[in-house]
C-alpha cells in the first residue's frame, strides 16, 4: 500500500540523537561561564516553625563567600503558577517569617566553589520557634488542627465539585452498589538531571537564566513577577532538559536563588540541586485518599458514581489545584456514567508540596476506578473486557458539561487486548492478567496561568538554499517534541526532516508556547507549526503557479521537495528552484510565515482525548508476596502516529514509571521528613525488573489534531497501577487498595483471606 | 588543602594535573578536562550516569577519587565515536530510540560497551544485569536492551 505521508508515520532518529549519544548535548548541568560562582541553598530542618532571626554574618565572613541572601533580600512576593487566582499564589521562595515543610529554602549563598558555599551554609544561624505540625490530610482538615496559612481555615486549600445527571436516582435504580476506600501514594519524578540554573545578570539590566525546564516561557514570566523585572528583560535558555515529568514548569529554588544572587553580584551564579534536595524539596505526585461508590445494573450497565477525594497538598498550592480537578474528571474515564458527583478537597499539610506529575491526577483516578470495576464485574459474574465494552465512551460522546469526545478508539483497543489475553492461554498457578482502560487529554484548555498570548506559536523562515528555519516555543525534555515538530513542518511543507533547522529553548528567539505539560505539544504546538508551514507553502506555490501557468482549476502541492500538479504529479519543478526564484521575486526577502493555535469552543478541559487499554500479566509468590511483572500489552489510540519510534519509547517509559508507582515507589515520611531521599532506598524499576512490552497502535483520526494526531505519552502512565492491582487480584483473590502494592500488603491480605476461610 | 599531582590518561591523551586530593574522578573529567559528556545524577554511585571505563572496567566516577586513577587509562563517552563515525552501539541506540532525555545515555553506553567487550554474545539476562546499575527514568530500558542485542547479533558489523 502506498504510504499516505512522506515524512510522518515513518520511524526517524530523534533530531537531537547524535548530540545525546556522543555526550555533546549541553544541559544546564554542563553550563560554565567565565567568573561563575557556585550557589547552595539553606533549607528548613523543621516541618513547621516561625523564623525569629537569621544571622548570616559568620557565613559572609568566610573566605570565598561572595554573597548571602535571605527572605529579607526578596520583594516578599507570594508567587504561584495559578496566577489567575491570587489566593492560590501562596509560596515565598525564600521564607521570610515562617517555614511550612522540611526542605523549604530560607537562605542562599554564592561562593567561589561548591565546597565553600556548603561550608557557609553551616555558618548561617537561624533562630526558629517550633510550631506543631500536621502531616495527614484527614488530620489537617479537623477543627483545631494546626493551621498552616492564615487564609485557609481547617487547612482547606482548594475544593472542586463536578456533577452531572441525577446521582440519587441512579443509585436507586441500581441492582448493585459498592463502595471502596483507596489510598494513592506519592511518587518522586526522579529526573536524571536534577533541578538547576545558571543565572547571569549584567548591570545594563538584563538577566539570562540557563535552566532545566519544561517551559522557558513560564519561568521567564514567573521570575519577572518575583524580581520585579519586565518579562523581556529576562532571557531563559533551555536547550536540553534532562527529564521533567511534570516537575519542571513551576519556578524552583535554583532558578530564583541563582537569579537573586547574580543580581546582587553582577556575576554568573550556578545552583544545581543535589539528589537529596531533589527528593526533599521539589514537588511530587499528589497522595490521595479516595472514596468511590458505584451503582450498576445486574447486566453491568453503569448508572451512578460518587467520588470524594482528600489530597495531601503539602505546604503550598503549586499545581495541586489542577490535579484535584483532573482526578475528579478522569475518575469517570473512559466510560459513560449517566450520573456522577465528585467532591475534592486539597488540604495543606506540613510536607513538601504535591503537584503535577505525569498523568496529573489521572493515574490515581484510573487505579481506583479500574480496581473497583473489576471487583464489580467479578461480583456480577461479567467478563472484565465485556463490562468495559458495554460502558465505554465512543466517538461523539459528550461528557455532560465538561468535554466533547471526537475521535475514540476505545472499542478497537478492547478488541486487541481481548485477543492478546486469549493468546496467553491458560496461565500457570499464581499468575493473573489484569486489564485497565484509560483516556487522557491532549493539552489543557484551562488558563490558570492567565497568559495573554496564543497557547502555541511557531515561525517558519525558508531561506535561499531551501533550508527551513523553524522557531518553536515548546520544550523538549526527552519526550521528543523537537523531532515531532520538525516532522510536522517537513510533511506540511513537502521537504525532508534534514531540511529543517530547529530553534527552540530560548525566550529571546522563540515565539511563546506554554511548554511541555498536560500532553499539549503534539496537538497544540503541532497545529501552530503545521499552520506556519502551510502558510510558507502557500507563498512558495504562488510563485510556482505563476511559473507553471497551469489551468486555473488545477491544484498544486509540494511533496518530497517536488512542487507539482496534484492531478499530474510528474508535471512539476524542484522545490529548491522555486524557492530561489520566489525569494528573488520578493526583492530578496526570505519566505516568512507564522502560525498559532489556541483552542476555542472545545469544552473546559482539552480539545482531544487519547484512549487505550492495557493488560498486565503478573506472578505473585504466595509465600513471600513478591510480585514479578511478566508481560505488559497495550493497545493505544493516539490518533495519527507522527513518529512511531517516539511513541513506542513513550509507551515503554510510561510503563516503567507507572509500574514503579504501582508496586515499588513510595515516599514514606516521619513527621514530614522523607525517609528515603536517595536512589538506594527509593526503589524505581531497573532493567532487570521490566516486563516484556507489546504494543498495538489503534489509529484513529482526530479532527482537531495536526494530521489527526493526539497525545501519546502522558496518558500511558494512567493504566498500569490499576492493571497491576487487577492482575494481583486475579492471581491471588486479594485486592489491594493501598498503593504501592508491596509484598507485605499482599501477604497480609492473603493471611486475612485464609483466616476468613478457616472460620 | 594542598594540591597533588595526578598523571592520568583520558581517551588516549595523557594529562598532568594538579588537583585537590579529595576531587572525584567525575569532577576532574568534567571540571578540569571539560569532558561534560559524563553526567552526575546522584553522587552516591546509585544511578550510573557517571559511568566511565577505568582500565577497561566500568566504574561510577562519582565514587572514585581522581587520585585512585593515578597512572590509569580512562575512557569516556567522548571517545566512543571515531570522528564523525559513530560506534556500533551509538548507531544502534539511534535506531532503537534507546534514549530520551539523554542524561543517562553516556553512562548507559559505557556500561553497554564494557559488557560487549567482556561478553560479545550476551543473553538477554546478561544484558539486563549489565545495565542494572544504570537508571533510566525515560525509556523503560527495553529499547536499550534491544539496541545492545542488535549489536551483539552483529547487525552493525559492516559499519564498524
Amino acid at each position: 500500500m502506498k504510504k499516505k505521508y512522506t515524512v510522518i508515520d515513518t520511524p526517524v532518529h530523534n533530531i537531537d540523537g547524535i548530540a545525546k549519544v556522543t555526550g555533546r548535548a549541553k544541559y544546564t548541568f554542563d553550563v560554565t561561564l567565565p567568573n561563575m560562582l557556585h550557589g547552595k541553598i539553606l533549607r528548613s530542618p523543621h516541618p513547621h516553625a516561625k523564623i525569629l532571626n537569621i544571622d548570616t554574618s559568620k557565613a559572609e565572613a568566610l573566605n570565598g563567600v561572595k554573597a548571602v541572601v535571605t527572605g529579607k533580600d526578596t520583594l516578599g512576593v507570594k508567587q504561584g503558577i495559578w496566577r489567575r487566582y491570587k489566593e492560590l499564589c501562596d509560596e515565598e521562595i525564600l521564607a521570610r517569617s515562617k517555614v511550612r515543610y522540611i526542605g523549604e529554602p530560607v537562605a542562599a549563598v554564592a561562593a567561589v566553589d561548591e565546597d565553600t558555599a556548603e561550608e557557609a551554609l553551616d555558618l548561617i544561624e537561624v533562630e526558629y520557634e517550633l510550631l506543631q505540625g500536621v502531616f495527614e490530610p484527614l488530620e489537617a482538615i479537623k477543627e483545631g488542627a494546626p493551621q498552616l496559612h492564615e487564609h485557609a481555615e481547617r487547612n482547606i486549600n482548594v475544593t472542586r465539585h463536578i456533577e452531572w445527571g441525577d446521582v440519587e436516582k441512579g443509585f436507586k435504580k441500581a441492582d448493585y452498589v459498592r463502595e471502596d476506600w483507596f489510598r494513592c501514594s506519592s511518587q518522586a519524578h526522579v529526573c536524571m538531571e536534577t533541578h538547576g540554573a545558571v543565572a547571569s545578570f549584567i548591570p545594563e539590566g538584563k538577566l539570562t537564566v540557563w535552566t532545566s525546564t519544561q517551559s522557558h516561557y513560564y519561568i521567564q514570566v514567573l521570575l519577572a513577577g518575583v524580581l520585579d523585572l519586565k518579562e523581556n528583560d529576562i532571557r531563559v535558555i533551555s536547550r536540553y532538559t534532562g527529564g521533567g515529568f511534570g516537575s519542571k514548569f513551576e519556578l524552583d529554588s535554583a532558578q530564583f536563588c541563582s537569579s537573586l544572587l547574580s543580581m546582587k553580584l553582577c556575576k554568573p551564579v550556578k545552583i544545581i540541586l543535589t539528589r537529596e534536595e531533589e527528593f526533599m524539596a521539589t514537588k511530587r505526585r499528589t497522595p490521595m485518599f479516595y472514596y468511590v461508590r458505584a451503582g450498576v445494573k445486574k447486566d453491568g450497565t453503569f448508572l451512578a458514581k460518587e467520588a470524594r477525594v482528600f489530597t495531601e497538598g503539602g505546604a503550598y498550592t503549586a499545581m495541586g489545584a489542577t490535579a484535584l480537578y483532573l482526578t475528579g474528571f478522569f475518575q469517570t474515564f473512559p466510560y459513560v456514567w449517566p450520573s456522577y458527583r465528585y467532591d475534592g478537597y486539597r488540604v495543606y499539610t506540613n510536607t513538601a508540596p504535591t503537584s503535577a506529575m505525569r498523568g496529573f491526577g489521572a493515574p490515581q483516578a484510573t487505579f481506583t476506578a479500574e480496581t473497583q470495576i473489576d471487583l464489580i464485574a467479578d461480583e456480577l459474574g461479567i467478563d472484565p473486557i465485556e463490562i468495559r465494552r458495554k460502558n465505554g465512551m465512543y466517538p461523539g460522546y459528550e461528557v455532560p458539561g465538561q468535554a466533547y469526545i471526537q475521535s475514540c478508539g476505545l472499542s478497537q483497543c478492547l478488541d486487541k487486548i481481548e485477543d492478546w489475553v486469549k493468546s496467553r492461554g491458560k496461565l500457570p498457578p499464581n499468575r493473573g492478567i489484569g486489564i485497565a482502560a484509560y483516556g487522557f487529554m491532549s493539552g489543557g484548555i484551562f488558563n490558570w496561568f492567565d497568559t495573554p498570548y496564543a497557547f502555541s506559536s511557531a515561525l517558519v523562515q525558508v531561506n535561499i538554499d531551501g533550508k527551513v528555519d523553524l522557531y518553536i516555543g515548546s520544550q523538549d525534555m526527552g519526550q521528543g517534541s523537537n523531532t515531532t515538530m520538525a516532522m510536522i513542518c517537513a510533511e506540511e511543507l513537502g521537504v525532508h526532516v534534514e531540511d529543517i533547522r530547529l530553534h527552540m529553548g530560548d525566550t529571546d528567539k522563540c515565539p511563546v508556547d506554554l511548554g511541555a505539560w498536560g500532553s499539549r505539544e503534539t496537538l497544540m504546538q503541532g497545529n501552530a507549526v503545521k499552520r506556519a508551514a502551510a502558510e510558507a507553502k502557500r507563498q512558495i506555490m504562488e510563485f510556482a503557479v505563476a511559473k507553471m501557468a497551469p489551468n486555473i482549476v488545477y491544484d498544486l502541492d509540494i511533496k518530497d521537495r517536488w512542487v507539482h500538479l496534484i492531478a499530474r504529479p510528474e508535471r512539476g519543478l524542484s522545490y529548491y528552484d522555486v524557492v530561489k526564484e520566489a525569494i528573488r521575486g520578493k526583492d530578496g526577502q526570505p519566505i516568512i510565515a507564522r502560525g498559532h493555535y489556541t483552542p476555542h469552543r472545545k469544552g473546559m478541559i482539552s480539545p482531544a482525548y487519547s484512549f487505550g487499554v492495557q493488560a498486565v500479566e503478573a506472578e505473585v509468590e504466595p509465600e513471600t508476596g513478591k510480585i514479578t511483572l511478566k508481560h505488559c500489552a497495550t493497545a493505544h489510540d493516539c490518533g495519527q502516529v507522527i513518529n512511531p519510534l517516539g511513541v513506542k519509547g513513550q509507551l515503554e517509559g510510561a510503563i516503567a514509571m507507572a509500574a514503579g508507582y504501582g508496586f515499588t515507589e513510595d515516599l514514606p515520611m516521619d513527621e514530614g521528613k522523607i525517609l528515603n531521599p536517595n536512589l538506594v532506598d527509593y526503589k524505581l524499576l531497573r532493567a532487570t525488573e521490566m516486563p516484556e512490552t507489546e504494543v498495538v497502535e489503534v489509529e484513529t483520526y482526530e479532527p482537531e489534531g495536526p494530521f489527526g494526531a493526539k497525545e501519546a505519552g502522558e496518558g500511558l502512565t494512567n493504566p498500569t497501577a490499576g492493571a497491576l492491582s487487577n492482575a494481583v487480584y486475579h492471581a491471588t483473590g486479594v485486592s489491594i487498595k493501598d498503593l504501592p502494592i508491596t509484598p507485605e500488603k499482599v501477604l497480609e491480605a492473603l493471611r486475612e483471606k485464609n483466616e476468613k476461610k478457616e472460620k | 588543602m594542598k594540591k597533588t599531582l595526578l598523571n592520568i590518561t583520558v581517551n588516549d591523551e595523557t594529562f598532568e594535573l594538579y588537583i585537590k586530593p579529595k576531587k572525584l574522578l567525575v569532577e576532574v573529567l568534567r571540571d578540569e578536562l571539560g569532558l561534560t559528556g559524563t553526567k552526575r545524577g546522584c553522587n552516591t554511585g546509585a544511578c550510573g550516569a557517571c559511568t566511565v571505563l577505568l582500565n577497561g572496567v566500568t566504574v561510577k566516577s562519582c565514587s572514585v577519587l581522581a587520585v585512585q586513577a593515578e597512572g590509569a587509562e580512562v575512557t569516556t563517552v567522548e571517545h566512543l565515536a571515531d570522528g564523525a563515525k559513530l560506534s556500533a552501539l551509538q548507531l544502534s541506540f539511534l535506531d532503537q530510540g534507546a534514549y530520551q532525555c539523554g542524561f543517562c545515555t553516556s553512562g548507559m553506553l559505557m556500561s553497554a560497551t564494557a559488557l560487549l567487550n567482556e561478553e560479545p554474545k550476551p543473553t538477554r539476562e546478561d544484558i539486563k544485569e549489565g545495565i542494572h546499575g544504570n537508571i533510566c527514568r525515560c525509556t523503560g530500558y527495553n529499547s536499550i536492551i534491544r539496541a545492545i542485542e542488535a549489536v551483539a547479533e552483529g547487525k552493525y558489523r559492516e559499519k564498524r
